[in-house]
């Protein structure tokens, strides 16, 4: 019961700042604002979709006693650390190859890396 | 010898994560547990030089991987707990005041920038476009830069994190 409201709290947590993370992209100027609302709100929202997960493999597994909830719920967590190092990562290699070609991010107020690369 | 050694027995407790709850010798099967020490030692053996790059091993002190679980599960998640909810504010109203600023952090080793770099990106409204190989400094592209701060020519690290100072967390793991 107490684990069927907190899995249906993290999914809806979780939804909310997925729901948000789309409407960045749509919402956002430029390359670089686009990115910070696609890569980051949704790997937030993954998180408690992920913990749902978690919950719910936790619950059976102390239910059933059955190993294979144990690794649905290892299984989701590796998952998660992969997804949260290659987010940012590829965030990283987005931004700085948009930078490398020239998108300059607009509007700013200041651009720093410009002064370095000139 | 010591760096296979080392890949291959972290490979191995990253496949005995993997298969936990497969069988009845302990959590694991026995023949997951034969195939696990062969994949681990094929894993070592091809990326043994990968994985072990600098000399010195700071890494292998167990303390220091205490403090990156205490550091991901404590002072990282509530600073983007925190980022979130700017964003999703900034999603909604649509106030942003973008640029690229640029950060001096002073770490020094290799995986203290990635460490830094990746958790600047990950906590929004900060994405580390680029890095100066010389000095280490890294490029941050920030949503909202308050009124007048622009004209700073390098912004401390301690502008981006408001709660806890993630710079020095990350030097005490990684340096």
């Amino acid at each position: 019961m107490i684990a069927d409201l907190l899995i249906l709290a993290c999914v809806g947590i979780g939804l909310l700042f997925n729901t948000l993370g789309i409407i960045g992209i749509l919402r956002f100027p430029d390359v670089y604002t686009r990115l910070h609302a696609e890569t980051k709100t949704t790997t937030f929202g993954t998180i408690f979709l992920a913990a749902a997960v978690v919950v719910y493999g936790v619950s059976r597994l102390l239910e059933s006693g059955d190993g294979q909830y144990l690794t649905l719920s290892v299984h989701t967590v590796v998952a998660l650390l992969a997804l949260a190092v290659t987010n940012a990562t590829g965030a990283h290699a987005i931004a700085r190859a948009a930078h490398r070609s020239g998108q300059a991010p607009s509007p700013a107020v200041i651009d720093r890396y410009l002064e370095e690369e000139a | 010898m010591i760096p296979f050694i080392a890949t291959a027995l972290v490979a191995f407790v990253l496949y005995l994560i993997l298969t936990a709850g497969s069988g009845s010798f302990g959590l694991w099967s026995p023949v997951e547990l034969g195939m696990g020490v062969l994949v681990s030692c094929v894993t070592a053996a091809i990326s043994r030089s990968f994985f072990i790059s600098d000399t010195g091993y700071r890494m292998a002190n167990p303390l220091r991987w205490v403090r990156f679980a205490v550091y991901i599960c404590v002072p990282f998640f509530l600073e983007m707990a925190r980022a979130n909810l700017d964003v999703a504010y900034r999603v909604i109203t649509g106030n942003i005041r973008p640029g690229i600023v640029r950060i001096a952090p002073g770490l020094k080793t290799d995986f203290g920038v990635l460490m830094l770099a990746n958790s600047i990106t990950l906590t929004p409204g900060t994405l580390t476009v680029g890095v100066d190989e010389a000095t280490n400094d890294l490029f941050v592209h920030m949503i909202h830069i308050g009124m007048g701060d622009e004209k700073k020519e390098i912004f401390e690290s301690a502008d981006l994190f408001s709660i806890f100072p993630l710079t020095d967390w990350i030097r005490r793991i990684a340096e």
